[in-house]
């Protein structure tokens, strides 16, 4: 019954920013805010990622994960939230896609 | 989002109570939400609709852009009885994403051979609670038929405010288990929840028949759980 109570504090994205700020590191939380189409995981999934860029949690099938590391660290700098856009449909402002052919719309804001 | 909002979720979501997480996409605020503190207005109708589908989304309400991030415990179906009816509930639950487990003081019937890969409790309802408590996102089925055995674990379910509380027996059976109840302190209406005879109408014959109408009768439970338009309640 204890694995279903409680949270999986070693894997749980939100329980990790909590324990890796407790410990005096910076942390930016991503959000999947809007899907369309397939896409990988569903909106509310979380990647966490501190400033050296370590990261826990998903928000894609692991393919734009290395993207969303880049523009936390840019989010930990400024301490300004910022919307990123994946997918194939929008090619042109983004190197990095989702294979599956589905779009995302992540929300990445630093934990202050 | 604040280190203090993001510690009120995460206490919440320890202590498996439902809270959804609003993050303002133009402002970048924050603020955790619970069952029966909904905010008034267009957010607020967005807000219910969440907790009761448990899916979360993007909306726009009252001119702002709103992330509704919807944190709901695992439901989880507490079956008292390691019976035939049982046995065929096990998979299905499994299948249909609600884990069981299962109390019966009756070690004949709580077998690991009859309850292949099921959390199994050869012990008193009594005992198991106290360690392991019920919640409002725990459905509880009494199947013994043996009041000395599902009497307890009704009473605790409903003081717990079960999101599904269904016993099986007669109608007759059930008028005198309301008796019963009646005299360990249940109010009427508390007693009005309990779903008997258990399992939705479906002309069940068979254990296995049995097991499908309870089954559709927790999932019917748990996506009207105690919101506007549904019935039961959930805290």
């Amino acid at each position: 019954m204890d694995e279903m109570a409680h949270l999986d504090e070693t894997r749980d994205p939100l329980a990790v920013a909590e324990s890796w700020r407790a410990e005096g590191r910076q942390v930016a939380l991503a959000t999947v805010v809007e899907t369309w189409g397939s896409a990988p995981r569903p909106a509310g999934s979380h990647l966490v990622i501190d400033a050296d860029g370590n990261f826990q949690g998903s928000v894609s099938g692991g393919c734009v994960e290395g993207a969303v590391v880049t523009e936390a660290a840019e989010v930990l700098d400024t301490g300004k939230p910022r919307m990123l856009e994946f997918g194939v449909a929008d090619e042109t402002a983004w190197r990095v896609g989702l294979s599956c052919g589905g779009r995302i719309r992540v929300y990445v804001e630093p934990l202050n | 989002m604040d280190v203090s909002t993001l510690k009120t979720l995460n206490e919440a979501r320890r202590a498996r109570r439902a809270a959804i997480l609003a993050t303002g996409l133009d402002d970048g605020e924050s603020r955790v939400l619970f069952e029966g503190d909904v905010p008034p207005g267009e957010l607020g109708e967005h807000v219910l609709k969440a907790f009761r589908t448990g899916n979360s989304l993007a909306v726009e309400a009252e001119g702002r852009r709103v992330f509704l991030n919807v944190h709901l415990p695992r439901p989880r179906l507490v079956v008292i009885g390691a019976v035939h009816i049982s046995q065929a509930l096990a998979p299905m639950a499994r299948v249909a994403g609600y884990p069981l487990e299962i109390i019966d003081p009756r070690t004949a019937f709580a077998t690991p051979e009859r309850f292949p890969d099921v959390t199994l409790h050869a012990e008193w309802p009594e005992t198991v609670l106290a360690q392991h408590p019920l919640d409002g996102y725990t459905a509880v089925a009494a199947v013994t038929h043996d009041p000395k055995i599902d009497d307890f674990a009704l009473k605790a379910a409903l003081d717990a405010g079960c999101f599904y509380v269904g016993a099986l027996g007669s109608r007759r059976t059930h008028a005198k288990r309301v008796e019963r109840l009646a005299a360990m302190g249940a109010g009427e209406d508390e007693i009005a929840r309990i779903r008997a005879p258990i399992g939705l109408n479906i002309g069940a014959a068979t254990p296995a028949e049995i097991a499908v109408a309870v089954l559709g009768e927790v999932i019917a439970a748990f996506r009207s759980r105690g919101l506007a338009g549904g019935e039961g309640r959930a805290s």
